[in-house]
């Protein structure tokens, strides 16, 4: 009996680049490399079919320092280029890198199309809420009032939500992670690995440079528990130290209401359960904010729909199907032709 | 028209002439560029040589009976060899009152109106904007005419057919038709043949069409009998025996980027935004998915163009097709394909002005935007299609160049090109040599910057292959292992070796020839692109009158034909004429420091064959 010789396991090492590591001491970016290369340790993804697809910033240097494929492009274009690339090789595993201006600002436009799409990758987007690589402007998704070099007496534009508009966009799957949760992030870089179609995560990382501490308010070790929510499909929307918080719909109003079990007579049946198929309800939890409400980190939405590129295909193969083997030199004289003698 | 004698064919006194210019023009709803179409076809038939240009309002519906909503199509026949669609038309059918207004002023002196008198209403006369009856207060005065009540005839001739008032209408293009058809002895069967296909289901239209044109004939015959109107004939052409059909340039660039992509061994991805003149590209290529293409229509021209680097990254053949504003937006992505040394065809079709500037009109003001039109020193190989059907040879060697050297090409062609259709002696596509791509595989001593000795480029190791994995980017690379370097020794090294991989596809193009004339003499006129059909018309007459003057056209925009500069030289003087205001003879001072003269044209028409005869008539003056 012959017997496979099982193939050599992969580590978390055999994912990570010979190059060196460029981000500043301390940047959130190093958390976010390490989850990953754990999170394809831990799914035995093959080098040759991962590609890492990133635009311009900090964070798009990512694709050095991982062992798999890389394509370093321009700023806000990844998506772009990782569309061709997928319509041109299905089997590709892509991830997109991307930073809050790479993807929200000049690569706003792409993003909204790659996923309403749905075209199947992963799109991970390092929110800093700052223009790390350049030297710390505001960017689409800085608070007003964010002083930075070019908004030296505070920004005035309205931030926007990555995730609402991932949301709005028609993206499939929808999830948050934190650089500094480094069990929870791999986790979150599976399940967006494993949903069949555009995957958007949006990882809160922070900038240690230009924007130190700006998730402070819901990350920092004693506020996270009450400000933060880890929502899981099939799980009550519990939180808290205590873990007697709850999120719940307010009576007559579309709107979420946090509750304390055991009080007013509030008991774990009254607390929403997380659908990850119920687009209304990611909306609702992607909107909740610090410190009114918990952040909400996890899945917040998966439902998947086909993919682009399988539509894509499904139209060569019925023309190649219709028309097997095709001639050019038949189909150029398809028409009305006449000879000259 | 050149060169009249009088011959009787079947009865019929015909006046023999060498060629014709005919302008069909009524609004865009009356099917002109259906009627001229099919003109084109009989024409062929009958063994002419031809050219043809439609020229279409820019507006989508314009309002029916106004000057902007007049649709037009002209064709240019005859017993010699035919390079342009003609500077002026002998004969001007104008359906409406707008098309007589909008044309009349191009039509030769002497020349023949045909005219829809039913169409001639008051209240078409004002939509034209026209005070008073043109076929009344004299302005037809020097033109011959046929006055003839289209409409109404039509409607009679199909009048037992059991079409709708509406539907009936529309049969008078085909009215029409039938009496030029019976103006230049054409044979009715094709077109008979064509309605009868493509009304098949409902055959009360196709015959209605097919009485129509019946119709339209029998009024040239009586018309002929009453002495009113003298009829033509143009003898075939010599003509290059072989197997022909029509072909635009779009269906042309298509085909030959399909033929390019078989001839390298790869699947294609075309990604593109709609744009005029260049959509047809993108339209033509989604019709043909069985030679294993995927066609992407993205949010922009800048998706586009990274969609298809995209593609090229994985494997296959990024192409990617826009006009001028278009290509503006790609800029920044091509020089990322120029970076990481990836190949791309980018095809420009161009069009007229800056900014959105005439969309439906014709220029080649992109030249500078093509070979130089990129941040930094980004090089790039430039190629120009100089006819329709030339399209398909310049498609195949843009995809040759870029799958041979990893790099991005752009093929310039531009609005007449891409509309325009000549008779196309069919290639068999399978005789055209094949130059497959080899992807790397090899794992020993890999660096995706590897680079063949000779043609200086690297190789090309796509993703999925095990053991070549690797990164690439924008950022500058080590010459030696393509990891980021920010070393100044070595971003000189490579700027140098992207310019002389470049610079050497010289060694691989064709020698620059005579197109027409001498390889020496008193005036070499240059050009490139659609021009093509003009000077070298132009030049053909004035060498009849026995001057030295020859025609040197381009198709390798850059790097330049090696012996370019020395050929330049062998002329006395050297006259580039192009539709911009002087793009390539400002590369062709600065390359060879050769003092030529331009002839400029920048109206969104082609230049006039006699607008390049004055020109050089001028020079040899001097
Ligand atoms: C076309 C273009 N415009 C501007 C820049 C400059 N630029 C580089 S990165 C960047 C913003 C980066 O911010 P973000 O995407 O948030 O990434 P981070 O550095 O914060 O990770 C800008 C404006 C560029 N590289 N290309
Ligand atoms: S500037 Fe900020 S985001 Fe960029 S590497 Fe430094 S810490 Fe990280
Ligand atoms: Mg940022």
């Amino acid at each position: 009996m012959n017997v496979a010789t099982p193939p050599e396991k992969l580590t978390v090492k055999d994912y990570a680049s010979d190059q060196e590591v460029r981000w500043c001491p301390g940047c959130g970016d190093y958390s976010i490399v390490r989850a990953m290369q754990k999170a394809l340790a831990d799914i035995q993804a093959p080098l040759e079919k991962t590609a890492f697809i990133s635009g311009i910033g900090c964070a798009s240097r990512f694709p050095y320092y991982m062992a798999t494929y890389g394509f370093h492009t321009i700023h806000g274009r990844a998506a772009s280029i990782a569309t061709g690339t997928k319509l041109a090789n299905p089997d590709l595993d892509i991830w997109v890198i991307s930073g809050d201006g790479d993807a929200l600002s000049i690569g706003g436009n792409h993003l909204m199309h790659v996923l309403r799409r749905n075209v199947d990758l992963q799109y991970i987007l390092f929110n800093n809420e700052i223009y790390g690589l350049t030297k710390g402007q505001f960017s689409p998704t800085s608070k007003v009032g964010t002083r930075s070099p070019s908004t030296p007496q505070g920004s005035i534009d309205s931030p926007l939500s990555a995730t609402e508009f991932a949301l709005g966009c028609g993206a499939r799957f929808v999830a948050r992670g934190i650089d500094a949760l480094p069990k929870h992030l791999p986790e979150v870089f599976k399940r967006a690995h494993a949903h069949k179609g555009a995957s958007f995560v949006e990882v809160f990382q922070n900038c240690i440079v230009y924007n130190d501490g700006v998730y402070d308010h819901f990350t920092a070790k004693d506020v996270a528990a009450d400000r933060q929510i880890l929502v899981e499909h099939g799980k009550p929307l519990i939180f808290g130290t205590d873990r007697d918080k709850g999120i719940r719909m307010r009576p007559g109003i579309i709107e979420l209401e946090i509750v304390t079990i055991g009080e007013n007579r509030i008991t774990e049946a009254d607390i929403l359960v997380h659908d990850e198929t119920n687009k209304s309800l990611a909306t609702l939890l992607a909107q909740m904010e610090s410190p009114v409400f918990p952040v909400a980190i996890g899945v917040l939405y998966c439902d998947p729909a086909e993919t682009y590129e399988a539509a894509v295909h499904a139209q060569v193969d019925a023309e190649k199907e219709a028309y097997p083997k095709p001639d050019l030199n038949e189909m150029l004289r398809s028409g009305p032709t006449w000879t000259v003698e | 028209m050149e060169g009249s004698t009088a011959v009787a064919v079947d009865g019929t006194i015909r006046e023999e002439v060498e060629d014709v210019v005919v302008r069909f023009a009524g609004d865009s709803g009356d099917g002109i560029q259906i009627t001229g179409g099919q003109f084109t076809l009989t024409t062929a038939l009958a063994g002419n040589d031809l050219s043809t240009f439609p020229d279409f309002p820019a507006e989508i519906r314009a309002p029916q009976g106004t000057t902007f909503g007049v649709s037009a199509f002209q064709i240019h026949f005859g017993s010699r060899e035919i390079r342009t669609a003609g500077d002026a038309p002998d004969v001007l059918v104008a359906l409406n009152p707008a098309a007589l207004k909008v044309n009349l002023a191009d039509l030769n002196k002497g020349g023949l109106v045909v005219v829809d008198t039913g169409a001639f209403t008051d209240r078409n006369l004002k939509k034209a904007g026209y005070e008073d009856n043109p076929l009344e207060n004299g302005s037809l005065e020097g033109f011959r005419t046929i006055a003839v009540d289209i409409t109404k005839n039509t409607l009679e001739a199909v009048k037992d057919h059991g079409l709708t008032q509406k539907e009936a209408v529309r049969c008078k293009n085909m009215y029409a038709l039938g009496l030029v058809y019976w103006l230049y002895g054409r044979e009715r069967e094709p077109t008979v043949n064509w309605l009868n296909e493509k009304f098949g289901k409902r055959p009360e239209i196709a015959n209605s069409n097919i009485a129509a044109v019946n119709a339209g004939h029998a009024f040239g015959e009586t018309t002929e009998a009453s002495g009113e109107t003298s009829a033509y004939k143009v003898a075939p052409a010599k003509i290059e025996p072989g197997l022909y059909r029509t072909i635009t340039g779009i269906e042309a660039v298509s085909y030959g980027l399909v033929a390019g992509a078989q001839k390298a061994n790869l699947k294609m991805t075309f990604a593109g935004y709609p744009i005029t003149p260049a959509s047809g590209v993108l339209h033509s290529l989604s019709k043909l998915k069985q030679f294993d293409i995927v066609t992407f229509q993205a949010e922009d021209e800048i998706a586009a163009v990274c969609a298809a680097l995209g593609g090229s990254y994985a494997g296959t053949l990024g192409v990617t097709a826009s006009s001028g504003p278009g290509i503006a937006l790609k800029t920044e992505a091509i020089g990322l394909a120029i970076s990481v040394e990836l190949p791309l065809v980018i095809v420009n079709v161009q069009r007229a002005g800056p900014s959105t500037g005439l969309p439906t009109k014709t220029e080649q003001s992109d030249l500078y935007q093509a070979v130089y039109g990129r941040n930094a020193d980004a090089p790039l190989v430039v190629v120009a299609a100089r006819s329709p059907a030339d399209n398909f040879d310049v498609a195949i060697e843009a995809t040759r160049l870029a799958t041979k050297y990893m790099t991005p090409v752009m093929l310039l062609t531009d609005g007449y090109l891409a509309n325009a259709s000549e008779p196309w002696k069919l290639p068999d596509v399978d005789a055209i040599p094949d130059f497959p791509v080899e992807f790397l595989s090899d794992t020993e001593d890999f660096s995706p910057s590897h680079r063949d000795p000779k043609t200086l480029a690297r190789n090309w190791p796509v993703p999925g292959t095990p053991g070549l994995e690797h990164r690439i980017g924008g950022i500058e690379k080590s010459y030696e292992t393509g990891n980021l370097s920010y070393e100044a020794a070595n971003h000189q090294k490579m700027t140098d070796v992207r310019k002389d991989k470049i610079d050497r596809i010289a060694g691989d193009i064709p020698n620059q020839e005579v197109t027409r004339g001498d390889a020496k003499g008193d005036v070499a006129v240059v050009g490139w692109g659609s021009t093509f059909g003009p000077i070298t018309r132009a030049v053909q007459k004035v060498q009849a009158d026995g001057h030295k003057v020859s025609h040197i056209h381009i198709r390798h925009i850059w790097p330049l034909p090696k012996n370019l500069g020395s050929l330049l030289k062998k002329f006395k003087k050297v006259i580039v004429a192009e539709m911009n205001t002087g793009q390539l003879i400002t590369v062709l001072r600065s390359e060879y420091l050769v003092d030529a003269q331009g002839l400029s044209k920048t109206s969104g028409q082609p230049f006039k064959v006699s607008e390049v005869e004055e020109a050089i008539r001028e020079i040899l003056g001097k």
